[in-house]
């Protein structure tokens, strides 16, 4: 995004980092994300892992959260049963704006093995909550959760933060063009 | 002690509440029962020293479209043998004595058979559902089950 080049080289520009402000602070947002795991299943097993020290998730600067209030993404990693959707559903309620989820696995993107036969199973955790970032995989391996962290963070990077409506409100018109 | 030893004991004692011997290698044998007899069956497994049944293994049941079927694994562990007890009841009226006051491991076995298949057990001091929600309808594992179109307001098949 510029600003770490001009870290490298400060003497250039006099000292002065020049960048908008919007960039500043989703920089600081993406790279301080606290989450709320909700582990349902198999896919928390590896995100155990993930969170260990061969993998490190901490270095995103992410810590994890006990509750809700504090998080600012929540992790769906497993099968979500409808008995657990509704409690989902109210933890998510419960988060802050800006609030983000990430889908872990087979089962909460779309039901995986149960699609068919899992009377008791939500087919897709984005049925009840919107999903920002889908990662597949039966588990997937912590690599592609690290990539699924680095897609969230890319996400955040691009967002709009002044005059929010006015310019969502061009790219709508751009688009009907 | 063999199965064959116990069955003929049974026999002996309660006639015609024990009805069958099977046998049929490779599966385990295992004993037919009138399911009024089972509370007093079981409770002579336990309690006479010659069984000394302490240790209920299992409680399954299986849906034969006509029948429910209910089986019982039970274990002597000074004794080291094992029974399989099987109670045949009709689907209109699946009504099984509970044999929670004589192994406590009934308690959630027979909850969980309730919960799925439907099987009341006359006698359980606490029978509800164990994993299903409070307020699900049906017993998922029965062969003519159908799923919910929707289940508070959340769409289930996919």
């Amino acid at each position: 995004m510029g600003l770490l080049d001009r870290l490298d080289n400060p003497y250039e520009a006099g000292g002065i980092i020049l960048g908008t402000i919007e960039d500043v602070l989703n920089w600081g947002r993406s790279r301080s994300d606290w989450y709320l795991h909700f582990g349902l299943a198999c896919c928390a097993i590896e995100f155990m892992a993930m969170n260990a020290s061969h993998f490190d998730f901490m270095r995103f600067g992410i810590i994890p959260r006990a509750t809700p209030r504090q998080a600012d993404f929540i992790m769906i990693t497993g099968t979500v049963t409808l008995k657990m959707a509704e409690r989902i559903k109210v933890l998510w309620e419960q988060m802050a704006e800006p609030k983000y989820c990430i889908s872990v696995g087979s089962c909460a993107n779309c039901g995986g093995p149960y699609w068919q036969y899992g009377y008791h199973v939500l087919k897709g955790v984005d049925r009840i909550i919107p999903v920002h970032v889908y990662v597949p995989g039966c588990p997937p391996r912590p690599e592609a959760m690290e990539e699924g962290m680095m897609k969230l963070q890319k996400l955040i990077d691009q967002q709009a933060i002044f005059r929010k409506r006015q310019r969502l409100a061009e790219e709508e018109a751009l688009k009907e063009k | 002690m063999e199965i064959t030893e116990i069955y003929n004991k049974l026999k002996d004692k309660f006639g015609d509440s024990v009805k069958d011997l099977i046998i049929s290698p490779p599966s385990d044998a295992f004993i037919a029962i009138a399911s009024d007899k089972l509370f007093d069956i079981c409770l002579e497994l336990r309690d006479n020293p010659e069984f000394d049944f302490d240790y209920l293994m299992c409680i399954s049941a299986v849906d034969f479209s006509e029948n429910l079927e209910v089986v019982y694994h039970i274990y002597s562990m000074n004794k080291k043998h094992k029974v399989i007890l099987k109670v045949s009841v009709p689907k209109e009226n699946p009504v099984v004595p509970s044999i929670e006051r004589i192994w406590r491991s009934a308690d959630w076995h027979e909850r969980e058979a309730y919960d799925l298949l439907g099987v009341v057990f006359e006698g359980h001091h606490n029978l509800i559902r164990i994993l299903l929600p409070y307020d699900w309808e049906g017993h998922p594992l029965r062969k003519d089950y159908k799923e919910p179109e929707t289940y508070h307001g959340m769409k289930v098949p996919y």
